[in-house]
């Protein structure tokens, strides 16, 4: 059995834990087990057909009130019993902010290595091997995991999420609270902008580079993704470093790592540590005012130009297709 | 308050990397190595703890010797103390077992130590596993990506960054605690500090006398390969009025690449 753990936000299943069983449903066929997945939280039940239409067999359910909230600790600990218990071939989770959080405690309590961030998984004469960039992905690492049960977690928007007319089992687990211990707790999310993508999850990624000029042009690359349906704005490491926007926007070996289907690059001139974050994008645009910037030899298309003139000229072109 | 801040060494980011297809590894001839950046912020956060609560700070890296050089930049930066735990199996990706040797050796050198700091991640490995795993190990409470640290006498606030928004989160000391770009802005090391750098004796530690046993030291992941990413092939690159361009640029992203 291949567990995935299914994360859950403003009551709501991540599609990057969807992506991840998908992917778990597609290797353990090919090594002739189950995918299940494993729901945490209060009140969760309903969540559980969705889980059954990507690919899982069974469902634990874990619903207790001491769980409605994510802690690293109580999560970890209510996944190890789990784990212990079910004895999985794997258990996988999305590598987002809480899957690389809460992965690596679970790992370290069960005594076994972990797999992180990895872009491919297959099947070598029946074991799993793992395969994830490093350097951001200046390199390649292909590796296996010696110890058991193997714990990974997958890169959001690599995997394909795959809908299956599939029909499981809901299990019930208890969940045991440990007694009390000094812990890590979430009193507040602050920040929270309400429909703003972050870039590891966007399926378009608009970057701006120096060539913006200044904080307040942001507001075009803004505009701009106002118009694309799941977009995000990205930014380039010396943009961040001048102040020109929050550092949570930056991509590149300092920042985030992405791979959407589209990036869309203006004044980025392409500086090595940039390149690696953002070169496994599907489809990767550049707009430059210099023809020899290194990002046009990574990119499908490339617009020698001012992208003062061409960002409103594309809005333009963009409005046309909307309304065809 | 007694600081340990845990630092490896990684090449530049502005580095090529090449890998070995013979040794299965990076190739570090010609690279040129710093402190991982993400620990730069952590070790800048520990030195403004001391500053305004008081405190000892010991800058703490495992590795081989060549590590002794990021140490010694720590010092230079305002470590007060920095120890080399020595090791000599090269990168082995395996987070536990570096997260065993490091728990180990603040069990028997460092119990009293009330906060750890390391960086979200080491720029390279890429593996962001070692301060959760730690944490665990040690039975402490952990907060990763943090980007604001407020502490106390025995507790503190973090504010942790996640997808679009920022979780802030209480916990008691000892605590395990990773920095994000963002908490901080890192030192220069001083003229004055190099030169007591220099002089300052840096400890090294074999790894066979932190009371870890030998079990624990075999790595448990083993790496099939290492290889380059695919390279891209440099597409189409079009000039001219921004109408003209910007149409071109709109009918590739709808007809031929079908993104938009």
């Amino acid at each position: 059995m291949i567990l995935t753990y299914v994360e859950i936000r403003d009551n709501k299943i991540k599609k990057s834990s969807l992506e991840v069983l998908s992917e778990a449903k597609r290797r353990a066929a090919e090594l002739d087990e189950n995918a299940a997945a494993v729901l945490l939280g209060q009140a969760v039940e309903a969540l559980a057909p969705d889980l059954f239409g990507c690919g899982a067999s069974r469902v634990f359910l874990m619903d207790h009130p001491a769980l409605a909230q994510y802690s690293t600790q109580d999560y970890a600990v209510a996944l190890a019993a789990l784990a212990r218990k079910v004895n999985p071939r794997a258990i996988f989770f999305p590598a987002t902010s809480l899957g690389r959080d809460l992965a690596p405690r679970l790992a370290a309590r069960l005594g076994v290595a972990l797999a992180s961030d990895c872009t491919k998984v297959s099947v070598k004469d029946g074991r799993l091997e793992f395969t994830r960039p490093i350097f951001a992905g200046k390199a390649i690492l292909s590796l296996t995991l010696s110890s058991s049960p193997q714990v990974a977690t997958l890169r959001p928007n690599v995997f394909p999420l795959e809908k299956a007319a599939g029909q499981g089992e809901i299990v019930r687990e208890e969940y045991d609270p440990p007694a009390e211990q000094p812990r890590a707790q979430i009193i507040e999310v602050v920040g929270e902008r309400a429909g703003e993508l972050d870039v590891t999850e966007a399926d378009v990624v608009i970057s701006g580079g120096r060539g913006m000029k200044g904080p307040e042009n942001f507001g075009l690359l803004k505009e701009l993704a106002a118009l694309i349906p799941r977009s995000a704005v990205g930014a380039s490491r010396s943009a961040v470093d001048s102040g020109w926007i929050g550092h949570q926007h930056q991509v590149g070996q300092t920042g985030k790592t992405v791979s959407p289907n589209l990036y869309l690059a203006f004044g980025i001139s392409g500086a090595i540590q940039h390149l690696a974050g953002m070169s496994s994008s599907k489809v990767i645009v550049a707009v430059n005012k210099d023809p020899d910037a290194p990002i046009f030899k990574v990119a499908d298309f490339g617009v020698v130009g001012d992208l003062f003139q061409v960002i409103p000229a594309l809005q333009e072109e963009l409005g046309k297709l909307r309304s065809e | 308050m007694d600081i340990l801040v845990f630092v490896k060494r990684v090449p530049d980011t502005e580095s090529k990397i090449k890998v070995s297809h013979e040794t299965n590894a990076v190739v570090e001839e010609g690279l040129n190595f710093i402190i991982s950046p993400y620990d730069e912020y952590a070790l800048e956060e520990a030195l403004r703890i001391r500053e305004s609560k008081g405190g000892k700070v010991t800058a703490v890296s495992v590795g081989q010797e060549a590590a002794l050089t990021i140490l010694r930049k720590c010092l230079a930066m305002g470590a007060d103390e920095a120890v080399l735990i020595r090791d000599q199996l090269a990168e082995t990706y395996d987070g536990l077992r570096t997260a065993r040797i490091v728990a180990s050796f603040v069990k028997k050198k460092f119990p009293q130590a009330k906060l750890l700091l390391f960086g979200k991640q080491s720029v390279g490995a890429d593996n962001a596993q070692v301060p959760s795993m730690v944490a665990e190990l040690l039975d402490l409470p952990q907060v990763n990506v943090v980007v604001k640290l407020e502490l106390e006498e025995d507790r503190g606030v973090a504010y942790r960054e996640i997808e679009g928004a920022q979780e802030k989160l209480a916990f008691p000391l000892p605590a395990v605690i990773s920095a994000q770009k963002g908490l901080n802005e890192p030192r220069y090391e001083t003229l004055k500090g190099i030169m007591a750098a220099k002089r300052k004796e840096i400890p090294i530690i074999p790894i066979e006398d932190i009371g870890i046993v030998a079990e624990d030291l075999a790595p448990r992941v083993a790496v099939v390969r290492l290889e380059m990413p695919p390279a891209r092939q440099a597409g189409r690159v079009t000039s001219g009025p921004p109408e003209e361009t910007a149409r071109q640029l709109a009918e590739f992203l709808h007809r031929e690449a079908k993104v938009i």
